[in-house]
């Protein structure tokens, strides 16, 4: 992963994504996950095509249950897109670009 | 990515047929483009049903074993490595015609915009994807207790009882990936029997924390916002019953991609891609197929990379007859 994508814990996830200047997206992952895997790059491309307006945070689901409990996540990739710490949007399942895009770019 | 608008083989699909195909048609120096596909979590995707797996015990060479991701990794570098170009887009719809050239439609994946490529010869090599029960509210459980990847989602399922439904060789392999979290799973089965291969029925019948709900179908999902519970109907005697699972997870079977070539390539009553016999080559000269797209019997993935290799020496044989054009 690329330094815009920017490793989440239990520890700092209330810190980093509440206190948030932009909206964040973070990442549930897991290193056994294949569509994981998939949109790795895709994130990427999104963090950077859009530096300044959104940040993407990824959580491995393994280390950091408090958080994947409070957000009741049941399935991965999960991407939660947070606005001042709240949840905006979720969307379950990997995806290509253009349709992370467009349910992104409503809530930007 | 900038695409050459003729190609010699355009290459749809990359699972190991696809990446076998496109490996092949590298090495002979037909610079392959290949039409990867678009992330998704439903086994249509890049690198195909083996990227919803964990552990691959069965594909020769690696005697310990070797995850799923990572075998279809290492293919897609293996083909990279001898000049094959991969392009994660998915293709949206054909045009094929006899002795070509063929069209091929694909979604940019940054703008989403359709756009076209031209090919001489072209491998099919979509595969299958899996079934859902086409139960109501599937697609808002989906994610929320309902999963279609035992392998991403099993972990979430610590401690709890869950279901699985079907009763073939990836319902059982399923089942028993499931127990290393779960505290139960269930196999639901519309028969009273399994379907699934000796070994497969061996592990589970002698695991303790797998139970059968045998001759039963489901037929709705319990739950609001979550799933809590599985209805099932026995098919024998009609009675009703309700399962408290909090998980349920599908694998009733597999259906052949072949959407984006209906009406453009023959095929059987169940979907799949005709090939004559004992090559793969399709209705319409110039086009072959390879994978589990067209393999109703085996649906291997050693079976699909080795018929990925047969389609491209299909694919140079035909190019080298059809060289005046």
């Amino acid at each position: 992963m690329s330094k815009l994508t920017h490793d989440l814990t239990d520890a700092t996830f209330d810190e980093e994504v509440g206190a948030a200047e932009q909206p964040v997206l973070v990442d549930f992952w897991a290193e056994w996950c294949g569509p994981c895997k998939l949109i790795e790059p895709v994130l990427e491309e999104i963090a950077e095509e859009n530096e300044g307006r959104l940040r993407i945070s990824r959580l491995n689901v393994d280390d950091n249950l408090e958080v994947v409990r409070r957000y009741d996540v049941m399935s991965i990739p999960t991407l939660i897109l947070f606005k001042d710490g709240e949840p905006q949007l979720r969307l379950v399942g990997a995806k290509g670009k253009a349709q992370l895009l467009q349910e992104i770019n409503r809530h930007l | 990515m900038e695409l050459n608008n003729m190609n010699d083989v355009v290459v749809i699909g990359s699972g190991p047929a696809g990446l076998t195909a496109a490996l092949y048609t590298a090495r002979a120096n037909l610079s392959p483009l290949v039409l990867e596909g678009e992330p998704s979590s439903t086994s249509d995707q890049p690198g195909g049903q083996l990227m919803l797996t964990t552990e691959v015990e069965n594909f020769p060479g690696f005697p310990d074993g070797v995850l799923g991701p990572v075998l279809m990794e290492q293919m897609r570098a293996q083909a990279e490595r001898f000049g094959a170009r991969l392009f994660g887009a998915k293709a949206t719809r054909v045009k094929f015609q006899s002795g070509g050239p063929h069209t091929v439609w694909y979604r940019d994946p940054s703008t989403g915009d359709e756009a076209q490529v031209e090919a001489r010869a072209v491998i099919v090599a979509m595969g299958a994807r899996s079934l859902m029960l086409g139960l109501p509210r599937e697609h808002e459980l989906l994610g929320h207790g309902l999963s279609t990847c035992a392998t991403c989602d099993g972990f979430f399922f610590r401690g709890q009882h869950i279901a699985v439904v079907g009763g073939g060789d990836s319902a059982v392999e399923e089942a028993t990936f499931l127990t290393k979290f779960a505290e139960t799973v269930t196999i639901v089965h519309r028969r009273g029997e399994l379907r699934a291969s000796k070994i497969m029925q061996d592990r589970a019948l002698k695991n303790p924390k797998i139970r059968f709900a045998w001759d039963s179908v489901a037929t709705e999902l319990v739950g609001q916002s979550k799933v809590e519970g599985l209805k099932l109907r026995n098919v024998k005697d009609g009675s009703e019953t309700v399962l408290p699972v909090t998980g349920v997870f599908v694998a009733i079977g597999h259906s052949p991609n072949t959407d984006v070539v209906r009406g453009e390539l023959e095929l059987d009553p169940d979907g799949y891609v005709v090939t004559s016999d004992g090559t793969t080559a399709t209705s319409v000269d110039g086009v072959f197929a390879a994978g589990d797209i067209a393999d109703r019997r085996y649906r291997q993935a050693v079976t699909a990379a080795g018929s990925g290799c047969a389609a491209a020496i299909d694919v140079e044989r035909w190019l080298e007859s059809h060289s005046a054009h």
